[in-house]
């Protein structure tokens, strides 16, 4: 698959009338072995995209289980270089496009060329950086858009309608829409007003999914009717780690709610 | 400041999480506003005045200087303002904007060695709003009576059991409240560090140190000092004290923490150990590894163990305006004592990293020669940990 991968692969969800199903894992919880097998059974299990998070220290953006995650990932070795030489061992084997979810500071550190044009070899389809601001984004958005890699950018429910056409426009793959104002793993809360302001963000055009808080099945069934996709973060990374026998099962049934 | 918006040369910027950039925007409109606002300033000026108990002296060390034998070392007496140390400005400041520009309910801040909670819990405490306050374990471990005073202050201290249970993670946790509750809450971040605006806005509240400074020493000894001294955590009082001396012939040094000496890892000296890296908020200088994890700093002092250093420091130091250096755990606790000793005088762990500077500089310089050392906070949060390094039991 050549690049923009995130794009053409939502389109194609859209054409057979459903929405996109995007699962979360942290990379290296607990191992890039257990990884590969997880990126399989998400595959299998009917993921349409795979956000895949890189471990980092200080991840601002992420609630108590990912950060935990990304803890046991840092303790067993794993580095953004380790998982770009792993997406490229198994680039094959994996058909479900990969987007990486990772901090700045390791893509600053790796070179931020070196990373788009390594990422790309590595068949990464899309990136989210949670720290990057739209309006530092120039640089990021260039390399990207030089290696065909999309960028995803995120709206909050606190975005004005001037930044939010801002993130629109920047975003190549879809706009994430955070669907609370929160970090990730916290209680999904609709009202109204999110209501509207998602269908602002819609009527600009571009793909629209919806992620942080959704857990349950009902949820991501109902988040699924004004959205273009759903994102399952925490709910996922948790079942992985405390109940895997029961993953493939929970998995299933968020695809089915979707 | 550099051309682009919130960058000092390549350094500075705004990282942060979506949800946040509302807020920021918010809050750099209200600085904007705060800084042109006739009553605002005002209030604060007079507050500062009678409440905080400025202008803080500036102090001829004369026994120190004697027992040195070179230059005249003044101090700058931060540790004098109300709540013990140079925090109380940017906190107070903070908080005022907060409640009269940015109708906030609620202020939440970080703190470290627990001045810049101290200083937080009391403006809350003075202009009425709620207020916590996310400090690491090991820090409350270390500060146990900064603890007990923000909670008398009205404070809710919560505490921080993640990563290396000091100021970084405390930070994080305030950012991720911030951001669950950004609506009603204004984060009073400690330091000229973080997203922009706030190494701005920090800088402008603490601007008055060196004002204040400048005048004085021109009144005491018709002429500008030979060199600035302080110490760099985050940087605020340093930048405090720098920035009303940045375009003159004076020479500036920021002391970091060494800790047990930068070759053996455990220190917090971003500049003598550190590399370029965007963390907290923003770019500049970071303690991290080569794949862009943040390293775990150490440092005796509470306020200086902190894992990167404000935007405008890492300029300064590029430009070569100021020198960086560092004094070690055991150079900053000879220094604690000596000046307790010779003047009277028990000064923070933080501040004795600067007069540890000052003791190593000053012998070699002529007795004409002038240093002020920024005496950012009073020792009294520190003598138990000093107890305890010492094995004394009180």
């Amino acid at each position: 698959m050549k690049g923009f991968a995130v794009r053409k692969k939502l389109e194609e969800v859209k054409k057979q009338g459903k929405k996109a199903f995007i699962p979360y894992i942290m990379a290296g919880d607990p191992s890039l072995e257990e990884t590969a097998r997880r990126l399989k059974l998400l595959s299998e299990a009917g993921a349409d995209l795979i956000e895949l998070g890189v471990p980092f220290t200080d991840p601002l953006a992420d609630g108590p289980t990912i950060q935990r995650a990304a803890e046991r990932a840092l303790k067993s070795g794993t580095t953004l270089r380790k998982i770009l030489n792993f997406l490229n061992e198994i680039k094959e084997e994996i058909t479900t496009p990969i987007i990486l979810m990772t901090y700045l500071n390791p893509v600053f550190c790796y070179g931020i060329e070196k990373f788009f044009k390594d990422a790309k070899e590595a068949k990464v389809a899309g990136v989210i950086f949670p720290d990057l601001t739209v309006e530092e984004s120039e640089k990021y958005r260039t390399f990207a858009g030089k290696y065909c890699i999309d960028t995803i950018f995120l709206v909050a429910p606190t975005s004005t309608s001037e930044r939010v056409k801002k993130i629109v426009k920047a975003s190549t793959g879809f706009v994430y829409y955070v669907s609370i104002t929160g970090i990730t793993g916290s209680q999904l809360k609709l009202d109204n007003t999110f209501m509207e302001h998602i269908d602002f963000v819609k009527s600009l055009g571009k793909p629209v999914c919806v992620g942080f808080g959704v857990s349950k099945p009902e949820e991501a069934s109902y988040v699924a009717q004004f959205a273009d996709g759903v994102i399952v973060g925490s709910a996922i990374v948790k079942v992985f780690h405390e109940t895997p026998e029961k993953a493939l099962n929970f998995i299933k049934s968020l695809r089915e709610a979707i | 400041m550099g051309k682009r918006k919130g960058y000092f040369g390549e350094y500075g910027g705004c990282f942060v999480p979506e949800t946040l950039m509302p807020a920021l925007e918010e809050l750099e409109k209200a600085f904007y506003r705060a800084k042109i606002d006739k009553n605002f300033n005002e209030e604060f000026e007079s507050l500062l005045k009678d409440y905080v108990g400025r202008p803080t002296p500036l102090y001829f060390a004369q026994r120190l200087t004697e027992h040195l034998g070179g230059a005249k070392i003044y101090l700058k007496r931060e540790d004098l303002a109300h709540t013990g140390a140079h925090k109380i400005n940017n906190a107070l400041g903070q908080a005022l904007l907060a409640k009269r520009l940015m109708k906030k309910q609620r202020i939440i801040a970080e703190t470290g060695a627990g001045q810049h909670g101290v200083a937080t819990a009391t403006g809350a405490a003075l202009v009425g709003l709620s207020c916590d306050i996310y400090m690491g374990t090991e820090d409350i471990r270390r500060q146990k009576l900064n603890v007990f005073r923000m909670n008398l202050l009205g404070a809710n201290v919560i505490s921080v059991d993640t990563g290396s249970k000091t100021l970084k993670d405390a930070i994080n946790e305030a950012l991720r409240d911030w951001t669950t509750n950004v609506r009603t809450t204004h984060y009073v971040l400690g330091t000229v560090f973080g997203p922009h605006p706030y190494p701005l806005l920090v800088r402008y509240f603490q601007s008055i140190i060196g004002r204040e400074a400048k005048k004085q020493i021109i009144q005491k000894e018709g002429k500008l000092p030979h060199c600035l001294i302080a110490c760099v955590g985050g940087g605020s009082n340093s930048i405090g004290l720098f920035s009303a001396f940045l375009k003159d012939n004076v020479k500036m040094i920021g002391v970091e923490a060494g800790g047990k000496g930068i070759q053996t890892g455990f220190h917090a000296a971003r500049f003598a150990g550190g590399a370029k890296g965007i963390f907290q908020g923003c770019l500049s200088y970071v303690l991290e590894d080569e794949d862009g994890n943040i390293l775990e700093t150490h440092s005796v002092s509470a306020g200086l163990d902190y894992a990167s250093v404000g935007p405008e420091h890492a300029y300064l130091r590029d430009t070569g305006r100021v020198i960086y250096t560092y004094a070690t755990d055991e150079e900053a606790l000879e220094a604690f004592e000596l000046l307790s000793r010779l003047e009277g005088i028990i000064p923070a762990l933080e501040s004795a990293h600067a007069l540890a500077e000052a003791i190593k500089i000053a012998p070699k310089m002529s007795k004409d020669s002038i240093i002020i050392v920024n005496l950012s906070g009073r020792g009294d949060k520190d003598v138990q940990e000093v107890a305890r390094i010492k094995g004394i039991s009180l």
